[in-house]
């Protein structure tokens, strides 16, 4: 994995600490071309990773990166699915059958209801591997070498104690996909503990990794911990603590920290966005001893 | 450990039920759904034991304590149930259709001494647990007026046939988002005890309100106005605002950012005079497992912790969710239109 990865919670008006800022966010992304400006500005600095939900609008941002293959011969992305909030509406709207039978593509939910739901019963796992194509559609052709199940699913499973459906995500991303299964957690000393115990051995997870402590569910001392004794392959997001620890004490703290791999931000401005990967070269050099980007 | 069982795994049981799975002081022995599928995905993937009658799973497995988030119409029938068989119960917002029905249950809960909470969780985010602290130690002064405001995208265009569409479910946006807002006001501000004047209005929905507007008053004769409307596309997800005028400054809040004024220099520790901004990040306690927010496992960690004696058992409570409820009753009779 590159050593910084550019994020799209900016592009979504996912905001964690201001409403105001969100909107704002809406209001200067409207038109997609904007996105993808931004994440041009981000590979200008060298960042040629997006990491991204699938949000319907990725699906036109898809389109125009396949339109340049030349331009985007370095890009890749890595998809994070699923975009819950598109799940979680449906269901609110037409029930957990409802919405199977939306976004389970093909025959195959017209088999079920012809076999009964003894077939649904038995056939969860393939059901979640038809949802995982499904979100796959939009990256057809795009360089795709990590895929990423979202946090709410994650941490839905983690505490539900389903770590087979953890174990057959991983195995279907690395089986169909030829990529690196990877999670996103709120949780993640938990979630490796249940991940190891599945057979998944040094796991990429990404997770809440700041100085302030936040989202570092049961505490920044075990997080510290587990990044220093345990074998996995870290991804640190929330860095700045959703804006409120100043740029530079916060890239310095991430930096400083053993055995993260990657670190994930974004920005909306081109100012921050090379703000944030000057510093992180920086204190690079300064904790890795090497000036190099990829790791 | 505490022995804890489920009924109804919806959406908001689903997500109790993984932070009660992660509970360490927590053994969670079973969950009750009518939903087949739910129930075979559970038993096939989960280590929790499941029952398609909540009655059986009562009667099997004993437990000491039960959520329940099964729908509204059914919370007075279920809790009176588990209630009468001595069982601590947490259960979802909004607490009872009838306002005579959460009475009783208050009553039973006080005489036979069970722990009872309901699901506002607002009341355990770190912004509205500050506005709480300042205005309970009177830093903004006198209270006058208030404003309390929720806006999300739940019902954005013409449909039919869930729930939520149904009145005597309790399916209507003042039920399921004005209940927020007007809880976490009687919480905050003092219980609103009068309607001026309310507005019900459907935008899309044929049968019930997608849109709540108010004037109201607490006991305290503080005005306020409510502004609700759960068929606002512009926001990605729920959004609950309050602002406070006061004699000594002005509060404005949301689930994430709090702005405080204060016209002296006369103000808490950490504040100062003129606007203050503070964000949820250094507000939030943390938690030991985080799901969808800090505050989901928190409100759960503190019925548990009530129930160990840990905690006293003063916060969204039966008897603060009749309050909510009751004012809902209000406004449904005082409706303009």
């Amino acid at each position: 994995m590159d050593r910084i990865l550019f994020g799209d919670n900016q592009f979504f008006a996912v905001n964690h600490i201001s409403d105001e800022k969100s909107r704002a966010q809406s209001i200067k992304f409207k038109e997609d071309k904007t996105i993808l400006d931004t994440i041009d500005i981000a590979r200008e600095t060298g960042v040629e990773t997006f990491m991204c939900t699938t949000h319907d609008r990725i699906i036109n941002i898809c389109e125009m990166i396949r339109e340049q293959p030349e331009k985007y011969k370095q890009f890749s992305i890595y998809p994070c699915m699923p975009y819950a909030h598109k799940y979680a509406n449906a269901v609110t709207e037409l029930g957990i059958l409802g919405t199977i039978k939306q976004y389970v593509p093909g025959n195959f939910f017209g088999s079920i209801f012809k076999g009964g739901m003894a077939v649904v019963s038995k056939d969860y796992i393939s059901i979640m591997e038809l949802l995982i194509d499904a979100e796959m559609k939009m990256f057809k052709k795009i360089n795709t070498p990590v895929i990423f199940l979202q946090n709410v699913i994650t941490d839905l499973l983690l505490g539900l104690g389903m770590k087979d459906i953890l174990k057959a995500f991983h195995d279907y991303v690395k089986k169909k996909y030829d990529a690196e299964p990877a999670f996103i957690t709120m949780n993640m000393p938990k979630l490796l503990d249940v991940l190891e115990s599945a057979g998944i051995e040094n796991p990429i997870i990404c997770s809440s990794i700041n100085k302030a402590g936040f989202r570092m569910s049961g505490g920044m001392a075990v997080y510290e911990e587990t990044l220093r004794t345990r074998k996995l392959r870290a991804i640190a997001m929330q860095v700045l603590g959703g804006g409120a620890i100043p740029a530079k004490e916060a890239i310095e703290y991430v930096c400083s920290l053993p055995n993260v791999e990657s670190i994930l931000f974004g920005a909306s401005s081109r100012q921050n966005i090379s703000q944030t990967v000057s510093l992180i070269h920086e204190f690079d050099k300064k904790y890795r001893n090497t000036g190099v980007v990829s790791a | 450990m505490i022995k804890v069982a489920l009924i109804g795994a919806g959406k908001m049981g689903i997500s109790h039920l993984s932070i009660l799975g992660a509970h360490p002081d927590v053994e969670v022995v079973g969950v009750a759904d009518t939903s087949k599928i739910v129930t075979d995905v559970l038993e096939k993937y989960s280590a929790f034991k499941t029952f398609s009658d909540y009655k059986k799973m009562l009667a099997q497995v004993n437990p000491d304590a039960v959520f329940v988030s099964a729908p509204t119409k059914f919370h007075a029938s279920i809790v009176n149930e588990l209630l009468q068989m001595g069982k601590h119960v947490f259960v979802e917002k909004p607490f009872c259709l009838k306002v005579d029905d959460g009475v009783t249950l208050v009553r039973m809960a006080k005489d036979k001494n069970l722990i009872n909470q309901v699901g506002y969780h607002n009341k355990f985010i770190g912004t509205f647990e500050e506005v709480k602290r300042l205005i309970t130690g009177g830093f903004i002064g006198e209270i006058n007026h208030f404003t309390g405001e929720a806006y999300g995208p739940v019902v954005v265009r013409k449909k039919q046939g869930t729930w939520r569409a149904d009145p005597e479910e309790g399916g209507g946006c003042l039920m399921d988002y004005a209940s927020h807002v007007i809880d976490l006001l009687n919480y905050i501000v003092s219980p609103i005890r009068k309607v001026h004047g309310a507005l019900l209005k459907p935008i899309y929905s044929e049968t019930v309100e997608d849109a709540v507007y108010a004037l109201v008053e607490t006991e305290n004769n503080i005005s306020g106005v409510l502004s609700v409307n759960w068929s606002e596309e512009t926001y990605r997800k729920m959004s609950t605002s309050i602002s406070i005028n006061g004699s000594k400054g002005k509060i404005i809040s949301d689930a994430s950012e709090l702005k405080v004024y204060f016209k002296t220099a006369d103000c808490p520790a950490g504040y100062s005079k003129g606007w203050n901004i503070k964000y949820v990040t250094e507000l939030t306690h943390e938690v030991d497992f985080y799901l969808r927010g800090e505050e989901y496992s928190a409100q759960v960690d503190y019925f548990i912790k009530a129930i160990q004696g840990k905690v006293p058992n003063i916060k969204n409570t039966f008897e603060s969710a009749l309050i909510t409820d009751q004012l809902i009753a209000q406004i449904k009779n005082n409706k303009n239109n």
